[in-house]
């Protein structure tokens, strides 16, 4: 079972480290066992896993807000319903998520709290604005196709209901990326116009996209620990040139180009990019994106008026259970 | 902001006639109809399942994983209930 109300009373390895416990934690991950939620884990574990699987949570939340921009405006039906199919698989990700968070003993309020307040992160990629049809096409291709990069090796992680959730996420994940780029092949066969409209939507998107994978490795802060506890399986960089390496030859493909002149292939094939604006990702991180002000004014808006819906079904929830007491009573 | 603490229901699919109900995941619900409509719309959007099953998750009672050693322990000590631990000449064949 894999439930908040199990963990809570579970208190004795938030703060003490017990040397002999955590050297047969890491005995059990580097057997490539997995950790279950009332397993023995180290405190900094239960951290650095609440930390990602809620930023990862709060990233599928939020990444409803840039597509949802365009469902009433898609250009067909067909356009549209897949549209709404893949922002609801959005939301379902972020409760999957969620689940798997609170395992480590937080509570789902908390943790939506912690977003809302910003003091909890989400992927900077959503803070940049969705401006024609093409950026639709472009986040299911590119932003999709880097999250399964991302998202695969979790698959393997050594905390069970993350690797489950994972699983469950990649195997919906997969649509989404191919509906992006159906939209990209389409616009890129139509009118000079909408070809057009594509390689604009590429030369906005394609620097954040490689920013989505983090810091180069000797930047990036979380990165030694989480891989000897094997929650990271492959290095920022390492995923990074993965998806460079896929993504070239399907915009070759599209016959679009990527807006990085020195691009070029090295004697091993792999496509060595020219350096990122890593001063853009910080502003965005730190709250000065195009769009991070409206994201979580949107997700606050939405929490304050959905609140009386929950208050409403816990209060009629309690009625019928005290109803139902009195007529046993009786 | 702070809403009360919506109770945890842990949800059980049966995927196709003959097989039994598989626990997939929880969700937060007020109640068990809103539990599972809830639990159609997050656990069974590509028709995964025939039958749902939505559990109060402090109705469970679950072993205590840090004592799995003793707790199954009876059952790893006895070969004996494996097919394989019994001799049957060559010559009778499949058995």
């Amino acid at each position: 079972m894999y439930t908040q109300a199990l963990n809570s009373s579970d208190g004795d390895d938030r703060g003490v480290e017990d040397v002999a416990r955590a050297s047969q934690f890491q005995a059990r991950i580097d057997a490539d066992e997995r950790i279950e939620p009332n397993d023995w884990m180290p405190a900094a574990y239960r951290k650095t896993l609440t930390r990602q699987i809620s930023q990862h949570a709060h990233s599928e939340i939020v990444g409803m807000l840039p597509e949802g921009n365009w469902i009433t405006r898609a250009p067909s039906l067909r356009r549209k319903a897949a549209l709404l199919a893949k922002v609801q698989d959005e939301c379902g990700h972020g409760l999957y998520l969620y689940a798997a968070a609170e395992t480590l003993g937080t509570s789902r309020e908390e943790l939506v709290d912690a977003m809302l307040s910003g003091k909890a992160k989400y992927s900077s990629i959503f803070n940049y604005p969705t401006l024609t049809w093409a950026d639709i096409g472009t986040i299911g291709w590119l932003v999709d196709g880097a999250a399964i990069m991302n998202q695969i090796p979790l698959c393997r992680c050594s905390y069970g209901p993350y690797a489950r959730a994972m699983i469950r996420v990649c195997k919906e994940e997969s649509f989404h990326q191919r509906q992006g780029f159906e939209i990209m092949v389409t616009l890129c066969r139509g009118t000079a116009e909408q070809k057009a409209m594509a390689q604009n939507a590429l030369d906005r998107w394609w620097w954040p996209v490689l920013m989505m994978f983090g810091p180069p490795d000797q930047a990036s802060q979380h990165s030694d620990t989480s891989t000897k506890w094997k929650i990271k399986r492959f290095s920022n960089d390492e995923l990074r040139q993965k998806f460079i390496d896929a993504t070239v030859p399907q915009a070759e493909f599209l016959g679009l180009t990527i807006p990085d002149p020195g691009m070029k292939q090295n004697a091993n094939g792999n496509w060595e990019h020219s350096p990122i604006d890593w001063d853009e990702f910080k502003q965005v991180l730190a709250g000065n994106g195009p769009c991070n002000r409206d994201r979580l004014a949107a997700r606050r808006k939405a929490h304050e008026e959905g609140a009386w819906v929950r208050e409403a079904a816990m209060a009629y929830a309690e009625k019928r259970r005290s109803r139902q007491l009195a007529q046993a009573a009786e | 902001m702070a809403t009360p603490n919506v109770p945890l229901w842990e949800v059980f699919i049966r995927s196709r006639n003959g097989l039994a109900h598989k626990h997939v995941g929880s969700l937060h619900a007020a109640d068990s109809t809103l539990a599972l409509q809830a639990a159609r719309d997050i656990y069974t959007r590509r028709g995964e399942g025939l039958s749902i099953w939505v559990v109060p998750s402090n109705a469970i009672t679950a072993s205590d994983p840090s004592e799995k050693g003793m707790m199954f322990e009876p059952a790893e000590s006895k070969i004996y209930r494996h097919p394989t631990f019994y001799d049957v000449p060559d010559e009778v064949g499949h058995m």
